[in-house]
């Protein structure tokens, strides 16, 4: 999915680079200005779920986005962490931080597994392949006992973090996850400017190119997938807490479709992409379940839209405008 | 009562001739898969909602216009893929040039949208579907009961898979679509319409796609769900086979069916993951598929 992605630099584009940088810092400000002022101004639960689901795209970006690789199969990771925190906190009464930790530990060891069998086909067949390998979790989610089959796992208690701060009391939860957000962000963003993700980048615009320069391109992918499945993971073990259940909706293929339709609606291989795509998702879903029209179908019309005209995202689209050269979007 | 392995005969062949009947099923639709595959590079994710919606017409043209079986089993195969031949017209058709995982997205999507449909028109519950009174029944072969149209399914789509390949692999028209797939530039240039052979070919997955669904109307309940709950489970047919080969989506689709059978005579509780661990184990031994040419 290489269309939508920059041309090299030219020299006129390095000398507006301080004023892209400060036009990012900008943007980062005003998003932190955000992030503490939501709950305020939003309903918290709500602020949280987004939260929880634009971690989730922006992990799956990291695969799309940055490795070129589509999953079919990330509910798995998502739905699968929720599942283990879930279970941590409630029947074993784990302290919240070591049952997300459980969860990501739980996705990237299912990413290690799914990834390892995936990455022997590329590009259609990979995603058939996650798709696939996702579904099979899923069966094995509907069948072992610790799920609950379909009643799924309920009132998970949200427990005090590090023992001192009860997540209970007022907007503790709230800022638990804002950090937690903000800090995996960080990190998405540090792997993708890092060494390891510009061989990412490399493998994801010429795989043989890559190869021949001696990269052992099927370690990095696997890497890369491990590292993605673990992201989701951390996102899907917030969301069993923030929500207080986990069921087998987080594990279903059609989670799967929509964390890809919001890195796709927010822009594919954009930092901020995934997070707005999720967001409009979330807001759509949240609107569109109190009236009658049905969610999977404007779901699936906003997907096909996006395929047909609007490939770049609505990020890519404003990174393009004068505005977003100014700004530094990206 | 005779004994194979400690299960009884009957339970056995019982179990053999449901996973023959899924084996079809899996044959079918993943054929129509390859066959759209081999000439668009489309992996056709509405191909589950196409199959769901050959099932509702037979089942829509029967209670508003009262036609029998026998006539939706013409009828819906020429209206999915009279559809389909108009959504690929208008919509697919403008993203050959793009990466090809943009025509799996644009099928997803339409997928969506196909399943949200008709589960707002018809919620999520199945509707049955009567089997015509000609097949009902049931014969006696001696060591079990065979369903009449159990057994016309298994007969038909194996008479419908054989005319698809011989279509593909031995009429002139065949000998243009392969040629089409390896060299479209080319055969434009011998004047060959090859949009149009396009058109035509998705028009005829999708037909393919109708066709099982009207067989599987009587077996299973018409339901909105029935595509989507199918396409993943062929997508892993699809996946052992390798989409080199017409032969070799059919051959896969009914030894996959046949072998989820005896899983649930052997091994019960698995026998939903059984096709998806067999895809894990070929791809580990034999990454390009059991008959994939392509690495």
């Amino acid at each position: 999915m290489a269309d939508h992605m920059q041309t090299a630099a030219t020299p006129r584009a390095a000398a507006a680079a301080p004023r892209r940088r400060a036009g990012l810092l900008v943007l980062v400000l005003i998003a932190l200005a955000a992030l503490i002022l939501a709950p305020f101004v939003a309903y918290p639960v709500f602020v949280m779920k987004l939260l929880c689901f634009g971690l989730f795209a922006a992990a799956f970006n990291l695969l799309l986005g940055f490795t070129g690789l589509l999953s079919f199969g990330h509910a798995a990771f998502f739905g699968g962490a929720a599942y283990f925190t879930a279970h941590a906190a409630k029947v074993w009464g784990w302290p919240p931080e070591w049952a997300i930790l459980l969860g990501v530990a739980g996705a990237s060891v299912l990413g290690l597994v799914m990834g390892a069998i995936a990455i022997r086909r590329q590009g259609i067949y990979f995603a058939m392949i996650t798709l696939a390998l996702s579904q099979m979790f899923f069966f094995a989610c509907l069948q072992v006992p610790f799920t609950h089959g379909e009643d799924g796992i309920q009132s998970v208690p949200k427990g005090v973090l590090f023992g001192v701060i009860e997540l209970n009391r007022g907007l503790n939860m709230y800022w638990f996850v804002a950090v937690v957000f903000a800090l995996a962000l960080w990190a998405i963003w540090r792997i993708v400017h890092s060494p390891f993700g510009m061989i990412l980048k490399a493998i994801r615009e010429n795989e043989q190119r890559a190869i021949s320069l001696g990269y052992s391109v099927a370690r990095y992918k696997l890497g890369a997938f491990v590292m993605s499945a673990a992201f989701a993971g951390l996102a899907g073990g917030m969301k069993a807490l923030v929500m207080e259940f986990a069921t087998l909706t987080d594990v279903a293929w059609q989670m799967s479709g929509e964390v890809i339709l919001m890195t796709l609606l927010g822009g594919i291989g954009t930092m901020a992409g995934p997070v707005v795509g999720a967001g409009v998702i979330v807001a759509l879903q949240d609107r569109l379940a109190t009236s009658n029209v049905p969610v999977t179908v404007v779901t699936g019309v906003v997907f096909m839209v996006c395929v047909l005209l609007f490939r770049r995202g609505i990020v890519g689209e404003l990174a393009d405008t004068r505005l977003g050269r100014l700004l530094g979007l990206r | 009562m005779p004994m194979i392995f400690g299960i009884p005969v009957q339970a056995l062949m019982g179990q053999l001739l449901v996973g023959l009947i899924n084996g079809s099923f899996y044959a079918l639709l993943s054929l129509g898969l390859a066959v759209i595959f081999g000439l668009l590079r489309v992996i056709n994710f509405a191909h589950g909602a196409q199959y769901m919606l050959g099932a509702f017409v037979a089942l829509l043209v029967q209670q508003w216009l009262g036609l029998n079986y026998w006539f939706a089993l013409i009828l819906a195969p020429l209206i999915v893929g009279a559809f389909g031949a108009l959504v690929e017209r208008s919509m697919l058709s403008r993203l050959y040039k793009l990466d090809h995982l943009y025509g799996l997205l644009f099928t997803f999507g339409l997928a969506l949208t196909l399943e949200g449909l008709f589960r707002w028109q018809f919620g999520a519950s199945g509707q049955p579907y009567a089997a015509p009174p000609a097949l009902t029944g049931a014969v006696n072969l001696g060591f079990m009961f065979l369903p009449l149209y159990r057994g016309w399914v298994v007969v038909a789509s194996l008479v419908v898979c054989l005319a698809v390949w011989a279509l593909i692999e031995k009429t002139r028209l065949g000998a243009t679509l392969r040629a089409a797939t390896e060299n479209p530039v080319m055969v434009q240039s011998f004047g060959i319409n090859v949009p149009m052979l396009l058109t035509l070919t998705y028009a005829l997955g999708a037909g393919l796609a109708a066709l099982a669904g009207v067989l599987a109307a009587p077996i299973y309940q018409v339901s909105p769900l029935m595509g989507s709950n199918i396409i993943i489970v062929v997508f892993a047919v699809v996946v052992v086979g390798g989409m080199g080969s017409i032969m070799g989506a059919i051959v896969t689709g009914y030894l996959l069916g046949i072998a989820e059978g005896l899983t649930k005579v052997f091994y019960p509780e698995a026998s939903n993951i059984v096709i998806f661990v067999i895809m894990a184990i070929v791809l580990i031994l034999r990454p390009a598929g059991l008959f994939g040419k392509e690495a």
